[in-house]
């Protein structure tokens, strides 16, 4: 599956694992919530990069304490009208401080790619289909936005300030 | 008896037509082409080929009477579709 | 005045046509199929109805300036049949507009800072308020400001763009609510606090539809510059928790009916707690005080209050006299006055107004109105800002245009919903038993005689015709593939807020209106002095209506 980083293509060099799979040594791997919680002891021992990955009726509160096990979080769109992961980003990012990689994926339309990055998603993974031209292009669908959010530090879009400091 | 026809809306301008005989798309409901329950699918199958071109927008099976040569939906609902609002509109002087 | 848009508003207007005219063409050429297509157009505020394409345009809390109505009668001549058609959201639609137009309608809107964003679909819908607002006599300040910040900061929020459903938020600062916070799913009332210092008391979950809810108070008092931060705090929770199992359950009101409005408001307050670290959001000053500025009361000529000719006209002319005393509201500013413009001509559809009446009323407004016009949720317009001196002329130039009918608030200032002659939706017509109605107590005399009623009407359980709250509401049914009309009684979206309640059985359409008489009667026969028909109604409970509703069939 086509993958959006930084605004270009990019390489996935991430391996999702299912329930009962294997973890490969040394290899970056995402595992499920349940796994994690079922065997994180296990996983400890892991000496390759680690992520988990979120349904989205799982909110990063279930793994509020872990966090710094994690180098990347993904966040799964079921359908592309289900926005809680949407929250779900901002508040890894401003409440917990998550500071490794955010991922998209699952159902995930071009025209929300630009709120996706605002709400500190740093990586799409884009359904099999779907035209990655395209989709970049909608990065840049606006230059400005109404409200801060999880993107400030570079911060591709004027924002309004609510604030005076 | 009854008859089955199928309706849709055009892309470009949604307007209400419905599918005629030769495969085209009529804004008369007397246009339409009226078949029995049984072959309802299979006319409704064939409008895929409109949908595919971009011409027409969610097509659809409705149930009509036919009485003196005219047709009529049977539900009012695609009766004020095939005829247009049932109220008169404010037009412009 | 009015707001005016800056060059962030401009950039972003012009940013979303542009990328919804690649939206259109990217349909146009197959690119987009219609399932794909759908929620992008919705959020443009473009559906798919019986006939047609509708396309329903913003007007941000309902407020209008003459050049804004102009754009819009030349949308209604050009791209549409003439005429349009105004919501109870304060909003405007056109009922045939071809698709391949719309990216070009909005760039006219945008033309004159106006669109057609998040009309539909599940994000914030169009923020609604007080149609009197900053002019209203019993107003604590005006609302505006905060109508304006509220609308941009949930216009295209990042986070919030994908709601488990539509959300409504309306502000006033009245103690007469006509804005109808109570069935908002966030109602925001400006009140003052024991130390006099100026914020919000908040309501969540009200909301009409298949489940109506009066809103609950969720805050007596929230201080103005924490708004946005508490509005955020709400829309996480609901965004986070609010179902998306099954739609009908999606809505706000029940995730504060399931969790009960304890917890609701514990955990909403335990978000904003968990959020104040932020301080971007804490409106302190700058933004506020320039949105605010644009809202500054012009200025008013100081006037005498007395008005001679208008006294003396309204001696001589009772026609005048009983528009006088309808449509013309007192005005905070000595010799002006508010003026109810009723789009309710007996027999006509309410809300509707043809291109060659908005420009009429445009000139009315820069005539007699300081440029600009209002929209109210009762589907009106209004003039805000009318010299006393200036009354008799403007009603002869209303009257000339239909536009004069002194029924505001009375039995046929009636609310409906396009219904099923035009709604996709709809289970039953809702404007033509409006006119039949407005035809059968067309009697003036009668009318006045009646007293304050209110007649609400949908067409189907959505009940965007808010028949819920309706002294008599009317709900528009197919039962076995005939039109029937359920009646509610006891409705209200006033501070008296309440949901009304099914007298019986459903009536046939050709039963509905002779029920309404047979109710308006039965009101008039029991009625103690000064009652109004809710007052009554309050009072004797649903008896004594059903006894004679029903004794009939
Ligand atoms: S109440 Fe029903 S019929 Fe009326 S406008 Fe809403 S959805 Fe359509």
């Amino acid at each position: 599956m086509p993958l959006i980083k930084d605004g270009a293509v990019a390489e996935d060099s991430w391996t999702t694992v299912g329930e009962d799979d294997p973890i490969p040594g040394g290899k970056a791997v995402i595992v499920g919530l349940t796994r994690w919680k079922d065997s994180a002891d296990d996983l400890s021992g892991h000496n390759g990069p680690l992520g988990v990955r979120l349904k989205s009726d799982e909110p990063p509160e279930l793994i509020a304490k872990d966090l710094g096990r994690f180098d990347l979080i993904a966040l799964e769109f079921p359908n592309f009208n289900d926005g809680r992961a949407f929250s779900y980003a901002r508040l890894l990012r401003e409440r917990y401080r998550f500071t490794g990689e955010i991922r998209a994926v699952g159902d995930v339309l071009q025209d929300q790619l630009f709120f996706m990055r605002r709400c500190g998603f740093d990586s799409l993974e884009l359904k099999e289909g779907r035209n990655v031209d395209t989709a970049i292009d909608a990065l840049g669908d606006f230059t400005v936005a109404y409200q801060p959010a999880s993107d400030e530090k570079d911060a591709p879009v004027k924002v309004r300030d609510w604030a005076s400091n | 008896m009854n008859y089955r026809m199928v309706t849709a809306n055009t892309l470009k301008e949604g307007a209400v037509v419905f599918m005629t005989a030769s495969g085209g798309w009529s804004q008369n409901v007397n246009d339409g082409k009226t078949v029995t329950a049984e072959e309802a699918d299979t006319l409704l199958e064939s409008a895929a080929a409109s949908v595919a071109d971009c011409s027409i927008v969610a097509p659809y099976l409705i149930e009509v009477e036919v009485a003196g040569g005219k047709v009529r939906p049977v539900r009012l609902r695609e009766q004020i579709r095939a005829k247009g609002p049932t109220i008169q509109f404010r037009t412009s002087a | 005045m009015m707001y005016q848009y800056d060059e962030i508003d401009k950039t972003l207007v012009k940013e979303r046509v542009d990328q919804y005219r690649d939206q259109v063409a990217r349909r146009m050429r197959g690119e987009l199929s219609e399932e794909e297509f759908r929620p992008l157009r919705l959020r443009n505020g473009l559906y798919m109805q019986l006939h047609a394409y509708m396309l329903r345009v913003a007007i941000p809390y309902g407020l209008l300036s003459s050049t804004q109505l102009r754009k819009l009668a030349l949308i209604a001549r050009e791209y549409d049949r003439g005429y349009g058609h105004f919501t109870t959201r304060q909003n405007i639609q056109y009922n045939w507009p071809n698709l391949e137009d719309t990216p070009d309608i909005l760039d006219h809107l945008a033309e004159v800072e106006m669109n057609a964003i998040q009309t539909s679909g599940n994000v914030n819908r169009n923020v609604t308020s007080d149609p009197y607002a900053g002019v209203a006599r019993d107003e604590i300040e005006d609302p505006r400001p905060y109508c304006e910040i509220v609308r941009q900061f949930l216009t295209l929020h990042p986070e919030f763009s994908f709601l488990p459903r539509k959300f409504k938020v309306a502000v006033t600062a009245a103690e007469t609510d006509r804005a109808a916070i109570n069935v908002h799913d966030i109602g925001l009332r400006i009140v003052k606090n024991d130390a006099g210092e100026v914020g919000f008391k908040v309501l969540v979950g009200g909301g009409l539809g298949r489940t109506p809810f009066i809103g609950k108070v969720i805050r007596d008092f929230l201080p103005k510059e924490e708004l946005l931060r508490y509005l955020q705090a709400i829309l996480r929770v609901y965004n986070m928790e609010g179902r998306r199992d099954n739609l009908f359950k999606a809505r706000i009101k029940i995730l504060v009916h399931e969790l009960g409005t304890e917890r609701f408001t514990e955990k909403i307050e335990a978000e904003y707690e968990a959020s104040k670290s932020d301080t971007r959001l804490l409106m302190d000053g700058i933004e506020e005080d320039r949105i605010r500025a644009f809202f500054t009361p012009p200025t008013y000529e100081s006037l005498s209050d007395d008005a001679p000719d208008v006294d003396a006209e309204a001696a001589g002319n009772p026609a005048f006299a009983d528009w006088l005393n309808r449509n013309v509201v007192a005005h905070k500013q000595p010799g002006y006055a508010i003026v109810n413009i009723s789009l309710k001509p007996m027999g006509e559809a309410p809300g509707d107004a043809t291109a060659e009446q908005m420009d009429a009323v445009a000139d009315l407004a820069d005539q007699y109105s300081l440029g600009h016009l209002r929209v109210t949720h009762r589907q009106n317009l209004v003039l805000a800002d009318v010299r006393k001196q200036d009354l008799v002329a403007l009603w002869k130039a209303l009257v000339a245009l239909d536009f004069a009918t002194p029924n505001i608030e009375r039995i046929t200032d009636i609310i409906s919903c396009p219904g099923l002659d035009y709604c996709n939706l709809a289970t039953a017509r809702s404007i033509p038993v409006a006119q039949r109605i407005s035809q059968r107590f067309a009697d003036m005399k009668r009318q006045y005689d009646i007293g304050e009623i209110r007649i609400n009407i949908s067409g189907c359980i959505n009940a965007c015709g808010h028949h819920h709250v309706g002294h008599i509401g009317i709900l528009g049914l197919e039962k076995n593939g005939e039109e029937s009309y359920q009646i509610t009684l006891g409705g209200s979206s006033d501070v008296d807020a309440d949901i009304g309640k099914r007298i019986g059985p459903a009536f046939a359409s050709e039963d509905v209106v002779d029920a309404v008489e047979t109710l308006v009667n039965t009101y008039l026969d029991i009625r103690q002095d000064g009652e109004r028909f809710l007052d009554t109604y309050r009072r004797v409970g649903q008896d004594p209506f059903k006894e004679r509703l029903y004794a009939a069939y």
